[in-house]
């Protein structure tokens, strides 16, 4: 049995998502193959082959895939799913956006966000915002599965696959183009890997007190920055720093919670961090319920104080 | 052009879920149940286009219980011309709603489909990706701005970085985020003329499709629950514990 592992990379570099996705593909049992599917991307191929336990990389490239488009990367998904059991891919806006339609070009209903391997057929994924699990078992002859990488240790480097060239199909590749990025420029860690994250709610009051008392504190640590959804509602932050049920699933060693509430919809994102730490004027906010510690009091006095004394 | 809006029934996004003590699945007996919230925003998008002038008829659909109705009647409130509800009893997987789905597009030659990128309930995600893949279309997944032009569409997407636009080829999918807009609430005069407004009843056969589920579930189960920790009186205690008890920091 082999399983293919489509792989998160932006060309130039392979996303640690991929390697938290290798290790849910070896659990799930068989050889491995990553597909990088790109354009000038033999560096991302390249980092691919390094990781351990990886039978090959198979490298894809065309315009149309640059960027990864849905309709032609699962074009290619499609044309390579003969050989291969299980199709995965971390659970990242790409991974999410191309995977479904695979499933349904290859009459497959997927497992979405996969949280834990059970057996080769069988998964645990969360559901109403993690407020319950559900354990499935995937009864179709090819799994497509997504997988939440917070659940999953990368994979160790140590591998030496080779790298081998598949034909990109031209299917698909008429039907969307690419026209820009806008990336927020950063020189954090991504929410995605970062070890410690401060997070910031709606008790900031506004974007500049936002960056004001949020900021040096993340600095000062070397953290990414997150927000709750109300935060990002009422403009104080970017929407892509929402962390949450329908933002970004987050598990870093250390989340700091300033002013945030801790709404369900917050918590299904954030309450895997191995420590939490929430700052909130009331002392009966939900968030600390899953506080490992907690601060009763006025996060302007005491997040610029915790930022002082660090 | 005719958009297509397709519409869930899901519990309410207030209501505090819980796991039957079988563990067979979730209780879904009395609890209050809604439209899922990215799907208001796909009715609010389709509306706007349709007073903008830019689409002719907007159609919304579910596929659920007889009950769906309600979320039906609050499209029609919010401004959806008519509805068509294919009945099916029970749980029915993305897969067989995206069949379903393709086969109402077909039927009414939709020119643009629209629905929320995930349902609040099995958290799937996959819906609007399965039917543009059955329709053999392009998808514009995760918008939070749609401008549509001659013959394609340019979708703002959000994306894990930040925000990606495409240009997509039309017919399309296209499935909303949250800040796609704000979506209406119905008033009282919408409210009592949706009521009028026609809701055609079909069923799966209807468009040559089996309800059949693939996965099977073996059981629902609570998550791991955190222990709430201690409350700290200072920032100086709290760096203390971070350093010597967590080892975090």
């Amino acid at each position: 049995m082999a399983i293919l592992l489509f792989a998160e990379h932006d060309n130039a570099t392979l996303s640690d998502q991929t390697a938290k996705a290798l290790t849910a593909a070896s659990q799930i049992g068989g050889d491995v193959d990553i597909l990088i599917a790109g354009k000038d991307a033999s560096a991302a191929a390249d980092a691919a082959a390094k990781l351990a336990g990886v039978r090959k990389v198979l490298l894809a490239e065309s315009d149309a895939l640059a960027e990864r488009l849905a309709e032609a990367s699962a074009a290619l998904i499609v044309s390579l799913a003969g050989d291969y059991d299980t199709i995965l891919a971390p659970a990242t806006t790409t991974g999410k956006n191309v995977l479904p339609r695979v499933a349904a070009l290859l009459d497959v209903m997927q497992v979405s966000e996969v949280i834990e391997v059970v057996s080769a057929d069988t998964f645990k994924r969360p559901i109403y915002a993690g407020n319950a699990i559900e354990v499935v078992q995937a009864t179709d002859a090819t799994k497509v599965l997504t997988v939440r990488t917070a659940g999953f240790a990368a994979a160790a480097e140590g591998g030496s696959a080779a790298v081998s060239s598949v034909d990109a199909p031209a299917e698909g590749s008429d039907l969307s183009s690419f026209v820009q990025n806008i990336l927020s420029e950063s020189d954090r860690p991504e929410l995605n890997s970062a070890k410690i994250i401060v997070s910031g709610g709606r008790a900031l009051g506004s974007e500049e007190k936002f960056q004001e008392v949020i900021t040096p504190l993340a600095d000062k640590l070397g953290a990414a920055i997150g927000a709750s959804r109300a935060a990002v509602d009422a403009g104080y932050a970017a929407n892509d720093l929402q962390v949450g049920q329908t933002g970004k699933v987050v598990a870093p060693d250390l989340y700091i919670a300033c002013g945030i509430s801790g709404a369900i919809q917050h918590l299904a994102g954030m309450k895997d961090s191995k420590i939490i730490v929430a700052i909130n004027t009331d002392a009966d906010a939900p968030i600390f319920q899953v506080a490992d510690y907690g601060i009763v009091g006025d996060l302007f006095e005491i997040v610029p104080e915790l930022e002082r004394q660090l | 052009m005719k958009v297509l809006v397709p519409v869930k029934r899901v519990v309410d996004y207030n209501v505090k879920i819980r796991v039957k003590a079988d563990n067979s699945g979730v209780e879904l007996a009395n609890v209050k149940m809604s439209m899922n919230p990215f799907d208001e925003i796909a009715v609010e998008e389709a509306v706007r286009l349709k007073e903008a002038g830019k689409a002719d008829e907007v159609i919304a659909v579910s596929v659920g219980p007889a009950q769906a109705q309600d979320v039906l009647r609050t499209a029609l409130a919010m401004g959806a011309d008519r509805a068509i509800l294919i009945t099916v009893d029970g749980t029915t997987e993305p897969l067989t709603v995206a069949k379903l789905l393709k086969g109402v597009a077909t039927e009414e030659e939709a020119g643009l489909v629209i629905l929320g990128k995930q349902a609040i309930d099995d958290d799937a995600n996959q819906t609007g990706q399965m039917l543009s893949a059955l329709l053999g279309w392009s998808q514009g997944t995760f918008a939070s701005e749609v401008e549509l032009g001659d013959g394609s569409a340019k979708v703002t997407r959000e994306v894990d970085g930040g925000l990606q636009a495409i240009e997509i080829k039309l017919p399309a999918v296209v499935t909303a985020d949250l800040r796609l807009n704000e979506p209406r609430y119905a008033s009282l005069p919408n409210i009592m003329k949706a009521k009028k407004k026609p809701l055609d009843q079909k069923t799966p056969a209807d468009y040559g499709v089996t309800v059949e589920n693939r996965l099977n579930v073996l059981r629902v189960e609570e998550p791991a629950q955190r222990e709430a920790g201690i409350k700290v009186a200072s920032p100086a205690e709290l760096i203390e514990k971070l350093k010597n008890e967590a080892g975090v920091i």
